[in-house]
């Protein structure tokens, strides 16, 4: 159970992280705020989960090598290009809410996720109705569906290729790293590492 | 001694460091104020998991009610049914819509405009300045609200 939870909790971080590069350039002012909203929910999702595995969830988050993290390589990729961006949300979206739903019942932080994360869904529904059948849109789902695999447990991908109606292929599986993921550990715990010690926020 | 009547007075003055017209007891982020022993207890519900606005709750709370004890609960209890019948006709009338109901929400996709009280309204972005909001304009009185989001 708490490796789920902590590759649920590295999950909600990095794809916090990433999508929040979107912040200031964005295609669209509604898009700025949206990826900036979204980032700033699944960021808090992550410390809420890090807060019930650790008593010190900032240890947790970011004093690990990283190679020891637990994040699917689909949230690692670095500031994709829009249609692929939108692939990912949507697909990240609907393997998470399979993925919660499993743990709702033993988690009671995973259902409060859950009520968030009912937005994040109609976003990324709203942009897949929109793009759906657009080549470049669906070339990105794609490119991206093995890793998108990877987000939920082998018994919950069939569920998952049913959802998007496309045809289960070997997924890309956590443990695994994308060669962005290095340089985006560094960044990420640059603050936590310059601190002084002793240092309070 | 403290009673907890006078605790809960004293939370209700806290206002909602975001949304200063509703105050905490108005969000119905407090879950319970028990004195135990002479010592108060202070059960506090977060509302959206990435709100930067929670340390501040939490430390407002402490500095309200001295030595207080206040226990954040990290479960599913706070949905936006939470919010008071007085919370919600303050948030109405600062313009912020106020959420509707979750069981009127999954029922209906309307949406009332504070100022003018019509339904004929838009959504312009589920996302908004803060987690808690989205963005609306409303067709009637031709004036953007902002709506906060039932969770």
């Amino acid at each position: 159970m708490n490796e789920l939870l902590l590759g649920l909790a590295d999950d909600e971080l990095v794809i916090g992280w990433r999508d929040s590069e979107w912040t200031g350039i964005a295609p669209m002012l509604e898009e700025d705020v949206a990826f900036s909203s979204i980032a700033q929910n699944e960021i808090g999702h992550a410390r809420a989960v890090y807060e019930l595995l650790s008593d010190d969830a900032d240890a947790l988050a970011f004093d690990r090598a990283p190679g020891e993290y637990r994040c699917a390589p689909l949230v690692q990729l670095h500031l994709l290009e829009w249609a692929h961006t939108i692939a990912r949300r949507w697909l990240y979206e609907v393997a998470d809410e399979i993925r919660i739903a499993e743990l709702m019942s033993e988690v009671p932080v995973a259902a409060k996720i859950n009520r968030e994360e009912a937005y994040h869904r109609m976003h990324a529904e709203m942009w897949h109705e929109r793009l759906r059948d657009e080549p470049r849109f669906q070339a990105a789902v794609q490119e991206l569906w093995p890793y998108a695999l990877g987000v939920v447990l082998p018994e919950q991908r069939a569920e998952l290729a049913a959802r998007v109606k496309l045809d289960e292929v070997d997924a890309i599986e956590r443990g695994t790293f994308d060669d962005s993921f290095a340089a985006l550990h560094e960044e990420m715990t640059m603050v936590r590492r310059s601190a002084p010690a002793g240092a309070q926020w | 001694m403290v009673t907890a009547e006078q605790v809960w007075a004293a939370l209700e003055e806290i206002p909602d460091p975001e949304i200063p017209v509703v105050s905490l007891v108005d969000l119905g982020v407090i879950r319970s104020v028990e004195i135990r022993d002479g010592h108060v207890h202070v059960e506090f519900t977060p509302t959206f998991l990435g709100c930067p606005a929670l340390e501040f709750m939490k430390r407002a709370i402490e500095d309200k009610v001295p030595g207080a004890d206040v226990e954040v609960v990290q479960d599913d209890s706070w949905s936006t049914d939470k919010i008071t019948a007085g919370g919600r006709a303050k948030l109405r009338e600062a313009g912020f819509a106020p959420p509707a109901p979750r069981l009127v929400q999954l029922q209906s996709q309307v949406h009332r405009c504070p100022y003018c009280d019509s339904t004929d309204t838009r959504l312009e972005n589920l996302f908004g300045p803060t987690p808690c909001r989205s963005l609306r304009y409303c067709a009637s009185c031709r004036q953007p609200f902002e709506q906060f989001k039932t969770i």
